[in-house]
């Protein structure tokens, strides 16, 4: 996508540039996007942001932030509104008029990487960190988690169990499953637990038909702990036609994990990955 | 609503509208004025502090503006007033036409298909965009979305026009009907796409089809609001030719009516205004059924002062909703779609409700 390349190209600018001490001024610093929030929070600079997005839910006291809206539908003047001297943002921030009209008026923007993996926390750690001007914290928080996901990984080589196949639903809307393909962060943290993603044939989220989730023969369903759409209880789950072969439906393995935790890819990471090895160890 | 009492001396079809006339004519003057003052208030309101009053004094005295007065008046609130009026009359006046020309008062912009055409030119860019060579996107950068949708609504507008066309004779029952059926259509391929999109395009279809003016740009208006001008322009010179198709063709025709060009203009007017509309704002929902509505129970069903009005009243209902679509909320900002139909809908049922008995259209 060539936002996404334009974002990229932004973020190589930016890493230089973060190697320089404190280039900008971090005196109204805005966060979009879930993990970098957790992770400006992470760092103690919270007394830095003026306002988060949408997606920004975590810490709870993030909530009390102003709301400049939902991280693809910014308006321009709502985010100039809260007088923001630096935007922290992850890929995928927009509209692209709302961007260029923030660079029009001279807001420095720093855009994080955000790949699904160990290293790309990482990675927005140091982002975020330099563009603060406090390598040193970003440094401990990193090594803190890189501990943490080494710690990890250590247990997943060491697991003497098959790794199970795990069937991540994002939402069962309509009596339809839709599940995680590859390049996703439910993909990503289900590597990190030492599991198999039980679908691989497509990126991204995608409806699956009964007869995929037959093949797909997923041994622990994955699902995020919300109300509404999202909300599934194991016996609804289970009763579907397309479910009931499942090895999960005959052991009743349906997992249920907070969805910003799960999926956030910030510095609690490690502790979701924890927690999912262990739930999937513990579904021998 | 026709009163017909005080003009049965007239000649048959210029007498219902002949004492309605300087009602309309005031409307005018009202409607105008209404539009002056809601222009000033939509860049004067807006989620930052910015005070229109602070900047206009400042260049009164010869300061210079601060940048970020600059930013938040020139970039974004002047380019959103421009994108209000261009949108906000090509809908309502689109939708007057609409309802004259199909003698049906449900009629819409969106009945010709040209909207759901804009939708999957809009949709496929979201969707596929990605996959278009790079040298499209350098060339077009943010316009690529607003060129698709416009090549959507044309291309749908030109098909329509073919179907509905034999030996240059348009046929209004044919386009009713076709419309109908490409719009089904349109929405079956937008379909295939949506099925396609993957989480995060899903949403950004969502946002685009609720609609908004937060889009706004120089760039994007200085391609657009020409096109529009000329539409709606050329659709407000179609006042007399409605009325005589009011009548029905035969009776426009024998009334010395060109009724083949009135139909042409009419059908090309709508497709540009409208097309032109949605692809710079997405889907803006009953600007188009309800100000035409409103204005005949107001000042009557003569097109002649209609068309202008509506192109007033619909700028200005837009730029108010769109007003609300930012401060409610602020710093964040409700797409308008919803508010116009939050709006339009209980008045649309209300005016449905009244008017049942007296549907003259």
């Amino acid at each position: 996508m060539k936002r996404r390349s334009l974002m990229l190209g932004l973020v190589t600018l930016a890493l230089p540039l973060g190697a320089l001490a404190q280039p900008y001024d971090t005196s109204r610093v805005v966060a979009i996007g879930g993990a970098t929030t957790e992770i400006v929070y992470a760092l103690g600079a919270a007394d830095k942001l003026v306002a988060r997005d949408s997606t920004s839910t975590f810490p709870a006291r993030a909530q009390t932030l102003p709301d400049i809206g939902y991280m693809r539908a910014l308006a321009a003047e709502g985010v100039l509104s809260v007088q923001p001297t630096l935007i922290l943002t992850e890929p995928g921030a927009g509209p692209p008029e709302t961007i260029s009209v923030l660079q029009a008026a001279s807001v420095p923007m720093v855009v994080v990487p955000a790949p699904f993996s160990g290293e790309g926390i990482l990675a927005k750690i140091t982002a975020i960190g330099d563009a603060l001007g406090m390598p040193d914290k970003a440094q401990m928080l990193s090594d803190q988690v890189r501990a943490g996901l080494d710690d990890v990984a250590t247990q997943v080589a060491n697991d003497d169990t098959a790794p199970k196949r795990v069937l991540f639903v994002l939402s069962t809307q309509g009596g339809r499953i839709m599940a995680s393909g590859t390049n996703t962060a439910a993909d990503g943290i289900i590597a990190m637990a030492g599991g198999i993603n039980a679908i691989d044939q497509f990126e991204g989220y995608r409806q699956l038909t009964a007869e995929a989730i037959a093949v797909a023969a997923p041994d622990v369903v994955l699902m995020m702990d919300r109300e509404g759409d999202h909300a599934s209880t194991a016996e609804a789950l289970f009763a579907m036609p397309e479910m009931a072969t499942t090895p999960a439906a005959q052991t009743g393995a349906l997992v249920k994990m907070d969805g910003l935790l799960l999926l956030g890819f910030g510095p609690r990471t490690p502790q979701a990955a924890q927690a999912l090895h262990d739930v999937l160890q513990g579904q021998s | 609503m026709m009163a017909s009492d005080t003009t049965t001396d007239q000649p048959f079809v210029r007498g219902p509208f002949v004492d309605r006339r300087s009602t309309a004519r005031r409307a005018h003057l009202w409607l105008g004025l209404l539009l002056v003052l809601v222009s000033l208030a939509s860049l004067a309101v807006g989620a930052s502090g910015t005070s229109l009053w602070g900047a206009l004094l400042k260049l009164a005295q010869g300061e210079a503006l601060t940048l970020t007065e600059r930013v938040v008046l020139w970039d974004i609130r002047a380019p959103r007033l421009v994108m209000g009026i261009c949108v906000g009359s090509a809908l309502a006046v689109s939708g007057a036409v609409m309802q004259g020309l199909f003698r049906n008062p449900l009629a819409d912009p969106g009945i010709l298909g040209v909207t759901t055409g804009a939708s999957l030119g809009a949709i496929s860019i979201i969707v596929l965009g990605a996959t278009l060579p790079a040298v499209v996107h350098a060339t077009l950068g943010a316009g690529l979305l607003p060129v698709a949708a416009f090549l959507g609504a044309w291309g749908s507008m030109l098909l329509l026009y073919r179907v509905s066309t034999r030996a240059g004779r348009t046929s209004v029952a044919t386009m009713l009907l076709a419309g109908i059926a490409l719009s089904a259509l349109f929405a079956a391929f937008s379909g295939v796409l949506i099925f396609l999109a993957d989480d995060m395009q899903l949403r950004e279809l969502t946002f685009w089809s609720l609609g908004s003016l937060a889009g706004a740009s120089w760039v994007k208006l200085s391609i657009a609001a020409p096109v529009i001008v000329v539409a709606v322009a050329l659709a407000c010179t179609l006042g007399h030719g409605l009325n005589g198709l009011a009548l029905g063709e035969a009776a426009a025709h024998h009334m010395g009516i060109p009724v083949e060009r009135t139909k042409t203009v009419a059908i090309l007017a709508v497709s540009a205004a409208t097309g032109t509309a949605v692809a710079i704002s997405g889907g803006i929902g009953f600007i188009g059924i309800v100000v035409p509505h409103l204005l005949r129970l107001a000042t009557g069903p003569d097109h002649r002062g209609l068309l202008v009005n509506a192109g007033l009243l619909g700028a200005s209902l837009l730029l108010a909703a769109d007003m609300i679509a930012r401060v409610v909320v602020s710093p964040a900002e409700l797409p308008i779609g919803i508010l116009t139909a939050l709006l339009g809908a209980p008045v649309f049922l209300w005016i449905l409700l009244r008017k049942r008995g007296l549907v003259d259209m």
